[in-house]
């Protein structure tokens, strides 16, 4: 499956998975992040529920504290 | 002769509109030094820089307004930032101030400064939450910038018109990755700072129709970007922008505070009072209970009990090679009383 992740595109073996599982292939799971979907921000009660589609767009920002 | 503004002025199309602009800069590590020299170029009357760190030979790969001598006499930065700056530019007024930047300081700064902008150089959270809780309180829009690793991340939070930082991040994150895990390179902080730098130079010259109301971040190593809008996520009971702000991260906490310093393997003993000490006497104290010390005049650095400690004259207690916070204070505590 095909989603463009931050602007690139990304091959997925995972079939239509939730945003969760998304974040837990990316290490970011437990992490401080803002999700956008196809331009929605995606509340966080609703992350372990979202699927993601083919073709989707999806912005994962994660708050870093280093500087 | 031209003016040195004059090829920002020709990008502004207006007169150069920064001589009466004034910015506290928190920090003075990667972000800090970077923002400093990119403001002072850039022609504003007065900065002023607080930091609590000295300068340290890994600060050398990315920190750009030290050198090697500066690390050779530990220097503090907010010293050898306003060397720096300085000759950069005669024309801007610096202050410098050797602090931990906690409620107090902040919260005097702002009342007796009133600055145009604050602008976040900062390693941590902890005090991103207290800059946030200072802006709304006095009115006063702020920039977010932090990095580390390859990526980066910005933010202009406007008082009474954008989400704050509390709305954005509800809780304080766990410090999952800094730079002593991560590490970070020098065009992951350029990369912030020009994304910082360039909302501050058009909030400074009243741009505001230009601001980017979007949080944006990116990897310049993963080649990354993305940009979200999060007007959404302003909440009307935030404690730090609601409607019954209390601004929760303004309340001064009475106990000896420690904090793990980014990319330093190093802890931070911060005694609650607001103390000032006289560094030849601690050279004594610490010389009757087998120290070696050095002092350069700002502050004292001594080998002790195995650990290399660095003392300030506001009272706060470096100790280097430990990411243990309850065994520094129990040090602070041993050597200080
Ligand atoms: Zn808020």
């Amino acid at each position: 499956m095909n989603i463009i992740i931050n602007g690139k595109e990304e091959q997925m073996a995972l079939q239509e998975p939730t945003l969760e599982q998304l974040l837990a292939a990316y290490s970011l799971q437990g992490k401080s992040v803002i999700i956008e979907a196809n331009g929605q921000i995606v509340p966080k009660e609703k992350i372990g529920s979202t699927t993601v589609k083919e073709g989707d767009r999806i912005e994962i920002v994660q708050f870093v504290g280093g500087g | 002769m031209e003016s040195r503004y004059s090829r920002q002025e020709l990008f502004l199309k207006e007169a150069h509109p920064y001589t009466d602009k004034h910015v506290l800069i928190v920090g003075a590590g990667a972000l800090g030094s970077s923002l400093a020299e990119m403001l002072v170029r850039a022609g504003i009357g007065k900065l002023t820089l607080i930091d609590r760190d000295y300068v340290d030979w890994t600060n050398l790969q990315r920190q750009q307004l030290y050198k090697e001598q500066d690390a050779k006499e530990r220097l503090p930065k907010a010293e050898a930032a306003r060397t720096r700056i300085q000759e950069i530019n005669s024309g801007v007024e610096i202050s410098a101030i050797t602090a931990d930047g906690g409620p107090e300081e902040l919260s005097t700064l702002m009342e007796d400064q009133r600055p145009d902008l604050l602008l976040d150089g900062t390693d941590n959270f902890e005090t991103r939450f207290l800059i946030n809780d200072l802006s709304q309180k006095y009115n006063v829009p702020w920039i977010y910038g932090a990095c580390v690793g390859s990526q980066g991340i910005s933010c202009v939070i406007i008082p009474g018109e954008t989400p704050c930082f509390t709305c954005l991040l509800d809780v304080l994150p766990a410090e999952g990755m800094t730079c002593d895990t991560a590490g970070i390179i020098a065009p992951a902080v350029q990369m912030t700072t020009a994304f910082q730098g360039a909302e501050a130079l058009k909030i400074l010259a009243g741009r505001w129709g230009d601001v980017r109301r979007e949080l944006v971040s990116f990897d310049v190593w993963k080649n990354t970007y993305s940009s979200i809008k999060i007007e959404a996520l302003k909440k009307t009971n935030c404690p730090s922008c609601g409607e019954e702000a209390r601004y929760p991260y303004l309340t001064e906490d009475n106990r000896t505070k420690t904090a793990v310093l980014c990319g330093r393997n190093t802890v931070q003993v911060r005694p609650p009072n607001n103390r000032t000490f006289n560094l030849t006497e601690l050279a004594s104290i610490l010389e009757k209970q087998g120290a070696k010390v050095t002092t350069n005049g700002f502050l004292l650095s001594a080998v002790i009990l195995e650990k290399r400690i660095v003392l300030f004259q506001d009272g706060r207690m470096l100790v280097h090679g430990s990411k243990d916070p309850e065994g520094a204070k129990k040090l602070y505590q041993q050597l200080l009383g």
